[in-house]
């Protein structure tokens, strides 16, 4: 059998490409990481090693509190987000035509391409008309609106393909909905759940321009007080503070792959008797 | 509890509640906001904060309301009309856009190929890390193209090392693009991964023995089949870049015009709501084509792979 030209592996060309574009993608990510640890504080000459910056981003209390209010926000909105959006992704997936479904998934769907300017300008006029004090708890909600979303499309991918056999089966041995929703739909979902989760986390923590909009006086999140300072120039300090960042994002990122690999390698064994008959 | 669990028809359940919640959430959160920004962008023009004339006065019933809609001005869209500062930086959003999302296509696609291409293994790893730093904060991947860009940052550095002379790209429209690509360049090689990896393998073959050469094979195979991909993509990619506030104000110049800095600048610094509003309606208005036409693509894919 020839071999088709797809699966003929990568030529020099693709190779090249591969190269060449992953180079793209990490090049600026690597030099910023190095250059955090850099002993001059001029950005463009080398003065050594040292974590001299790191230490001052720990003293800085004002980016210390601004990272404080910034998880805080997160995991509010993170878990807000994963309940509202797994309940929206079921709405989707299982419950059939109900009144309003067209304007519920594009409700659902539409926070996703919208631009950020246009959702931070229409929640600060919401807060502003029903007179809410601008801070913590109005960043937060905004948070948990627009990452609602992202969670319902990873839970309702998952949904989707999940057997519904198995929960059928639960219910006709007497099983009541919820039950059979918490005992084999949930586990069976819950790697997406745990990745939506983390999606509305990092993108929470990651939000400049909603929270710039719908934040108040005592409420700077990281990214605000990233912002103000990056319009001054590069500094070595903000570095420090973004390669903390990063490497906490691929920490979360490699443990729950490792996770999931885990759990699919479990799945594996779990079913092997059932392929054999 | 129990008795509901019988007597409730098995369809239905508790979905009920699975539908109400986030229904009730993304209409006071999501919806009504949207009618608060249509409600001011007709207001009297007025500085700094709210109340806005016209206020609607629910008291009065029908004839309140009715009282409302005749107070209703025009006006911040007729200044619009008027200053060509807003029509500029519109054309020059989409141009932007336009731009960014095909040199994103043009980098994406042999990536994204040549992922495809690679054995079950090396595709997950690939994938991986394409996908990693998309979770790596959008900000700071902006901000580190700035120690790039700058005159006496590393691009000049390198570029004089080799004796070349050096080139004044930041706070230009060049670095707009740089960053706009940098940033989007995921959005853009997921969904054309997806649709390469799909291909089956089978047609090519059939290509290569009705005589055509690889090349005419990619072409006319290849190219067709992933188009579903490169539409949204394209879309992915061209509908937030109109919007982008963050890479036209740290890499762009005083004279980078894109709107959604308008609408930052209208807001933060005019202290002009009524008009940020009119802005915000009208790049609104702008993206609703293409957000239907990738709703309808994404639906048409689910269809697809049922």
């Amino acid at each position: 059998m020839t071999r088709p030209a797809l699966n003929r592996g990568p030529s020099a060309f693709n190779i090249a490409s591969l190269a060449l574009g992953l180079g793209f993608i990490y090049l600026p990510i690597a030099i910023l990481v190095i250059w955090s640890f850099n002993a001059s504080k001029l950005v463009t000459v080398w003065g050594g090693f040292s974590t001299r910056w790191y230490a001052s981003a720990f003293q800085n209390d004002q980016l210390m509190d601004a990272a404080w209010v910034t998880l805080r926000i997160g995991v509010f909105s993170a878990t807000t987000a994963t309940v509202l959006g797994v309940l929206a992704a079921i709405a989707l997936a299982k419950v059939g035509g109900f009144r309003g479904r067209t304007l519920f998934s594009s409700m659902v769907y539409s926070p996703l391409v919208m631009p950020e300017v246009i959702l931070g300008l229409s929640l600060l006029l919401l807060f502003v008309a029903v007179g809410f004090e601008r801070g913590f708890w109005t960043v937060a909600l905004a948070h948990a609106t627009f990452t609602l979303s992202y969670v319902t499309v990873a839970v309702h991918a998952r949904l989707v393909t999940f057997d519904k056999v198995l929960e059928e089966a639960a219910r006709d041995l007497g099983c009541p909905p919820w039950r059979a929703f918490l005992t084999v739909t949930l586990p069976n979902i819950a790697p997406a759940v745990v990745a939506g989760w983390m999606l509305a986390f990092t993108l929470s923590l990651d939000d400049l321009v909603v929270a710039s909009f719908t934040s108040g006086p005592g409420a700077t999140t990281l990214p605000m007080r990233i912002y103000s300072q990056v319009r001054l120039g590069v500094s070595p300090e903000i570095n420090a503070v973004c390669t903390l960042l990063i490497a906490a994002v691929a920490a979360g990122v490699l443990i729950w792959s490792l996770a999931n690999r885990w759990q699919s390698r479990r799945e594996a064994v779990a079913t092997k008797p059932y392929a054999g008959a | 509890m129990k008795a509901l669990g019988k007597a409730g028809s098995k369809r239905i359940g508790w979905p009920p509640l699975a539908v109400a919640a986030p229904f009730l959430w993304l209409a006071v959160f999501f919806a009504f906001p949207f009618l608060l920004v249509l409600k001011l962008s007709f207001s009297h023009p007025a500085l700094a904060m709210p109340p806005y004339a016209p206020k609607m006065d629910w008291s009065h019933g029908l004839q309140g309301i009715g009282d409302f809609l005749k107070a209703l001005s025009g006006v911040n869209y007729r200044r619009l009309t008027q200053d060509d500062l807003y029509f500029a930086s519109y054309l020059s959003s989409l141009r932007f856009a336009a731009i960014g999302t095909a040199i994103s296509l043009l980098i994406g696609y042999p990536i994204a190929y040549a992922m495809a291409r690679c054995g079950p293994q090396a595709r997950r790893l690939l994938l991986m890390a394409v996908i990693l730093p998309f979770w790596t904060s959008f900000l700071i991947r902006v901000y580190a193209w700035i120690g790039i860009l700058k005159p006496e940052g590393l691009l000049n550095a390198g570029l004089h090392a080799l004796g070349l002379p050096g080139i004044d790209i930041l706070n230009t429209d060049g670095a707009v693009y740089v960053g706009l690509v940098y940033a989007y360049l995921p959005f853009m090689m997921l969904p054309l991964y997806a649709a390469l990896e799909r291909l089956d393998p089978t047609l090519l073959e059939a290509a290569a023995d009705l005589g055509a050469s690889p090349t005419k094979a990619f072409w006319s195979v290849t190219v067709p089949l992933s188009l579903p991909g490169v539409a949204a993509g394209c879309l992915l990619c061209f509908i937030p870049m109109v919007g982008e506030f963050v890479i036209p104000d740290l890499l762009g110049g005083p004279d980078t015009l894109m709107i959604g800095k308008t609408i930052w600048t209208e807001f933060f610094s005019d202290r002009d709501w009524p008009s940020a509003s009119a802005v915000a309606i009208i790049l609104l208005v702008t993206l609703v084509v293409p957000i239907l036409l990738y709703q309808r693509q994404q639906a048409r894919a689910l269809e697809a792979q049922r």
